[in-house]
């Protein structure tokens, strides 16, 4: 439990990080560090693509799996991480310019 | 049973001559019905020919109406036992969710690969702009194409010529396509209908504008957008308003028209956007405006000897006039002289200001540069000819005589360098001067029989030719040679600039020679009339016609000589002055 509190604080401590959510294979928001509205938003329509993109990349090759997600907008970019059976954590962030 | 019949040869025999023989006949076998069969036939209610009965149905699948509408997302995926309104249920299950084994390892793993990554965005920013403040440059490199997009055929069984086609001015959506024949007498059983075809649907005419007699002409006001002006074969102006139906609203009265043909008519600017003028072959050009098109209000006969005599005139076949210059305006014969008139002149005398030798033929089409208006455009026989208005002897810039006769062209509407010919074998030449002078940029062969009009939409993509078989084809160009580039304006108008001053220079040297022949032969004749005075016998004429005619090719042979050490000194100073 405090491996997990202690991984979370570090990710949302990196620059750029605007919030984390931990969701699981239910499309349920675990843990959140954005207001809960939001939460439900991003569970709830980000589930859809994962498992869509997870599916796309083992019907290419069975042997292959979905690593990493990143969906990168004008605004910002969101980052999602997806487990064996639960989606996992995903993470908004914001660009850099330099 | 087997039916068996043998034959029996000697084997020496074979391969001999076949000798026939006729005979009689001989019955091998008799077989005759089986008697007991015909005691149980067996009925077949059809008789032999008939074929297998089937039937035929259409089915069409049932077409599904289809809604968009957005789903209300509510948070789902609880079990059923929780209620996820209710708070206290909801922290229940995650903190139950998060003392999971399984979930203690998985997020341990996730969130050391979700930091790698984010790692690396901090780091460089990958997706970066770079070169944001320059614009993309478009660099075409593919040679010009021109597209054909869609073909408007005449509708009638006996294909008529499209003579004359005009964009509609809200952005070409609709194109206005004149019918008629242009052979002689033909046009007895032709009908008299002339079409505004919409672009986009290409099978049927969008209206159909029934005229008096065949159009020849027709044109949309470019300012009211409904409005159009149609000149008849017959002589006779005809107006339409679209709103209004297919029928003319007014047409001119066949004793104050045009004797023959209207060839052109053309809107003018005016407050009322009412008013308009037309040039036939019968030497008139008449103002009209079209609230009263019973009479012209205005009349100008093509006489060059500025009598005002009809039988002199010269037959007009097309009319130019500038929005920008609305005092002058320009007329192309058909004997190939090109007249600039000055419409604000007072007396009919003045209103012809002068004339340009144009071509060997009639002059198909004048048109001014839209952004040059100094310079236009002319063709005629076999050449087009690019003219500047201040001189008058020579054209400027001229294209290789053709294989066959150049029968229209415009000016691109975007591009000062570009313009459009068509050809009576069927051919479509874009030129582009500033890019190949002696050639064209691109030659498209749109049909096999002449083409007889063209027309560029406003937008200079798109382009519209009417051929003699009645089809009024739309080709869309590529965008090389519709997309202004830079500096092509002030590139095109030095290089017309130059032409000019070349053909001044020639010009003003040409004057020069003639100038001094005209001293001579004053010098000669000076002499002569001293010499008459006495009788001359024939020798003695001879003599003297002798004499004159060697010191006349001396005096040509000097010159020569002279000639070119002066047009040297004009070179140079021309260097000097460059």
């Amino acid at each position: 439990m405090a491996d997990v509190e202690e991984t979370l604080k570090r990710i949302q401590s990196q620059k750029g990080v605007q919030g984390v959510i931990i969701v699981n294979s239910e499309g349920i928001p675990i843990k959140t560090t954005l207001d809960n509205t939001s939460t439900v938003q991003y569970a709830g329509l980000i589930q859809q693509l994962v498992l869509m993109a997870r599916s796309t990349v083992r019907e290419l090759d069975p042997q292959n799996d979905l690593t990493f997600l990143r969906v990168r907008s004008k605004k910002n970019e969101i980052m999602i991480a997806p487990g064996e059976g639960r989606p996992g954590t995903k993470v908004r962030a914001s660009p850099q310019k330099c | 049973m087997e039916i068996v019949n043998v034959l029996m040869k000697r084997r020496s025999e074979f391969n001999r001559l076949r000798g026939f023989v006729d005979s009689d006949f001989k019955k091998l076998v008799d077989m005759s019905p089986d008697q007991s069969t015909s005691e149980q036939p067996i009925h077949k209610d059809q008789s032999v020919q008939a074929g297998q009965e089937m039937s035929e149905h259409e089915t069409n699948t049932v077409g599904l109406e289809f809604i968009s509408h957005g789903m209300n997302h509510v948070e789902g995926g609880w079990p059923k036992d929780i209620d996820h309104e209710n708070m206290e249920q909801t922290i229940r299950f995650r903190k139950k969710a998060g003392k999971n084994e399984a979930y203690i390892s998985s997020i341990l793993q996730l969130g050391s690969v979700m930091e790698l990554c984010i790692r690396q965005n901090n780091a460089i920013d990958k997706y970066e702009q770079y070169f944001e403040d320059e614009e993309e440059e478009e660099e075409n490199h593919n040679a010009p194409y021109a597209k054909t997009m869609n073909v408007l055929r005449d509708p009638h069984q006996v294909k008529r010529t499209v003579t004359s086609l005009s964009w509609s001015p809200d952005r070409g959506r609709k194109l206005a396509a004149a019918y008629s024949s242009v052979v002689f007498q033909q046009t007895s059983q032709l009908s008299t209908d002339s079409y505004i075809w919409d672009v986009e649907k290409p099978s049927i005419p969008e209206m159909v504008l029934k005229p008096p007699s065949p159009l020849v002409c027709l044109e949309y006001n470019p300012r009211v957008s409904y409005t159009l002006m149609g000149g008849c074969y017959n002589g006779q102006v005809a107006y339409w308003d679209t709103r209004r139906g297919c029928q003319t609203v007014a047409y001119s009265s066949v004793e104050h028209s045009h004797k023959d043909p209207v060839y052109k008519v053309i809107w003018l600017q005016s407050k009322t956007g009412t008013d308009a003028f037309s040039a036939s072959t019968d030497g008139q050009v008449l103002w009209w405006d079209v609230r009263k098109l019973s009479e012209p209000t205005e009349r100008l006969i093509l006489d060059l000897s500025k009598e005002g005599n009809l039988g002199r005139a010269l037959g007009g076949i097309s009319l130019e006039f500038e929005i920008t210059m609305p005092t002058k305006f320009m007329v192309g014969t058909e004997e190939g002289l090109i007249i600039s008139c000055n419409r604000k002149a007072k007396t009919p005398a003045e209103k012809i200001v002068c004339t340009y030798d144009g071509h060997r033929g009639s002059v198909y089409a004048v048109q001014r540069n839209p952004f040059l208006p100094k310079n236009f455009l002319t063709v005629g026989d076999w050449c087009a000819r690019i003219w500047s208005e201040d001189i008058k002897e020579s054209s400027i810039i001229n294209t290789k005589n053709g294989v066959s006769e150049l029968m229209d062209a415009c000016w691109s509407p975007v591009r000062p360098s570009v313009f459009f010919t068509v050809k009576m074998n069927g051919v479509l030449d874009i030129w582009d001067i500033l890019f190949n002078q002696s050639d064209p940029t691109l030659s498209v062969k749109v049909c096999d029989g002449g083409l007889y009009s063209i027309r560029v939409e406003e937008n200079g993509r798109l382009v519209a030719c009417g051929s003699e078989k009645g089809e009024a084809t739309l080709l869309e160009i590529s965008s090389g040679l519709s997309v202004p580039q830079k500096n092509e304006k002030s590139l095109v108008a030095a290089m017309f600039e130059r032409e000019t001053k070349r053909e001044k220079i020639l010009m003003g040297r040409q004057r020069e020679i003639r100038l001094k022949e005209r001293c001579r032969s004053e010098q000669s004749r000076e002499e002569e009339v001293v010499r008459e005075d006495g009788e001359e016998s024939p020798q003695e004429l001879l003599a003297r016609a002798e004499k004159d005619f060697y010191s006349m090719v001396e005096v040509e042979l000097k010159r020569r000589r002279k000639g070119k050490d002066l047009i040297q000194e004009q070179v140079v100073c021309e260097d000097k002055q460059t």
